[in-house]
């Protein structure tokens, strides 16, 4: 099959495959052949999707001079983010949301099913990580100036994808269903209904009715599991194309350089 | 020129607009129309979807919440002169989490003056704190209630004394049936003891607080 020839942007060197030595015949064997399969696979589908361009549009970008650490943060956060949506849909297996049974499955979890305790852990845990590099996130934004335009709208998406983070810290907060969720939900959404005029009937959409009643706790296990991770996994997208599009901003402490040729007629 | 252009008024029809492929009598391009259509008809879908689910989200907001009466004992079992916590289902059907404790005492002409009606002849007060909703304890030597969270303290008929609460302890409608006292629906009172439809703590009934914070259409006083 003759293989399409797409135009591409260049591959960076080191993935570059090197030029064969001089007076060496082509390499065979099964090693060779196996590549050869492997390329071919990924072939026949950027032929038919042309996915390729795509790629390495996003993934082989040009970054400013002085990049540096605090510029892992963002994605330091979307990994957060996609360990959380990994150990919660295999919580969920176990996880129970009725009120009488959910205390017991979260104990279940805890105790007795195997590796439990890590999984749970690692989302409870990862919730705190999350929330902490999202903030960390946001102060690099701010400190390095990167929220000016044109970057206004990532700003505003960011900002968008902090309150969500919000909402399933505090949805999630009251799924173990122990004394502590159970109280720190009650204050929560009592906090919620101080807010004039509306605020009643924002508690009252939480919890389901004007009390704390038999589908308060589905409601908000809906909300945390279904809902709000459809939101934040969509504006991530949202927050990724504007940054792969806009590109990163250089650290405020380095100066813009001016060309040669202009340094030198200023001189 | 141009303003004598402007002057003159547009025909509504197509054909004298000079549209290409118009038909006299036309007043609208069948290619806007279809567009319209077509605009329609993807609201039309979209409403027949989300408005059900939002519907049914939002339901609860307007479900009145059963009226229901449940013992906590017989007459014997209080007096005028202090509280006694008595445990009791506020919400059936989700175990222990439904349950709630109320402080009943016998009506006190001297301190609560004469009765309201015939759900007054005892006090049921409500340990849910009038902040942010913390269960508050009866001190009985301080005959105050004092709350664990944020050390809000009222006094023996619920009155707010200090701290971040914003009204009196909410308190429940009480009946006597064949000698047992009876514990039913919460209301709200506001500083003077004046019956409101229950409220979320932290909203308070005083002055422009009951208008800020409306009564909801799931739960009313009797």
């Amino acid at each position: 099959m003759p293989k399409l020839k797409l135009p591409a942007p260049p591959l960076p060197d080191a993935l570059r495959p090197p030029p064969p030595k001089p007076g060496e015949a082509p390499k065979g064997g099964p090693l060779e052949a196996a590549r050869e399969a492997g390329i071919t696979a990924v072939d026949w589908v950027d032929e038919r999707t042309s996915l390729s361009g795509g790629v390495r549009w996003l993934l082989f970008r040009k970054v400013p001079k002085g990049t540096n650490w605090f510029y892992t943060l963002g994605s330091a956060t979307m990994f957060a983010f996609l360990n959380q949506a990994i150990t919660g849909v295999f919580l969920a297996m176990y996880y129970d949301p009725s009120p009488t049974r959910a205390y017991e499955s979260a104990r279940y979890i805890t105790n007795e099913a195997f590796l439990g305790q890590f999984v749970r852990g690692m989302h409870k845990w990862g919730s705190t990580v999350m929330v902490v590099l999202v903030f960390l996130h946001m102060a690099r934004t701010f400190f390095w100036g990167a929220y000016k335009y044109p970057r206004e709208l990532n700003w505003i998406i960011g900002v968008v994808l902090l309150i969500l983070t919000m909402a399933m810290s505090f949805t999630g907060y009251l799924l173990p269903f122990d004394q502590r969720s159970y109280w720190a939900s009650i204050v929560g959404v009592n906090i919620n209904g101080t807010g004039p005029l509306l605020g009643p009937y924002l508690s009252d959409f939480l919890l389901a009715g004007p009390e704390f009643g038999a589908t308060t706790l589905s409601r908000f296990y809906a909300i945390h599991m279904l809902l709000i991770p459809g939101a934040i996994a969509a504006l991530i997208g949202a927050h990724l194309y504007l940054v792969t599009k806009l590109g990163t901003t250089a650290p405020p402490w380095l100066k813009a350089e001016a060309p040669d040729e202009l340094r030198r007629e200023t001189a | 020129m141009a303003d004598g252009r402007r002057k003159t008024p547009k025909s509504k029809y197509t054909a004298d607009r000079n549209i290409p492929g118009a038909y006299a009598g036309e007043t609208v391009t069948r290619r806007r129309f279809m567009t319209g259509t077509a605009h329609a008809a993807g609201a039309i879908a979209t409403s027949a979807i989300v408005l059900p689910a939002l519907g049914f989200a939002v339901g609860p907001l307007f479900k009145k919440k059963q009226v229901r009466w449940e013992a906590v004992g017989p007459e014997a079992d209080f007096n005028e002169a202090s509280y006694v916590p008595k445990v009791f289902t506020d919400t059936p059907g989700i175990g222990e989490a439904g349950k709630s404790t109320v402080y009943v005492r016998r009506h006190n002409l001297a301190i609560d003056g004469p009765m309201k009606d015939q759900y007054d002849q005892y006090v049921a007060i409500s340990t849910r704190c009038t902040h942010v909703g913390c269960p508050v304890r009866y001190a009985e030597a301080a005959q105050r209630f004092i709350c664990p969270c944020h050390s809000s303290v009222f006094d023996f008929v619920g009155k707010r004394l200090s701290g971040p609460a914003v009204r009196p302890l909410d308190r429940f409608y009480t009946r006597v049936v064949n000698g047992v006292v009876e514990v039913g629906p919460r209301y709200s009172v506001n500083s003077e003891l004046h019956r409101f439809s229950p409220r979320y703590p932290g909203e308070p009934l005083d002055g422009i607080g009951q208008y800020l914070y409306p009564s909801r259409p799931s739960m009313r006083k009797l």
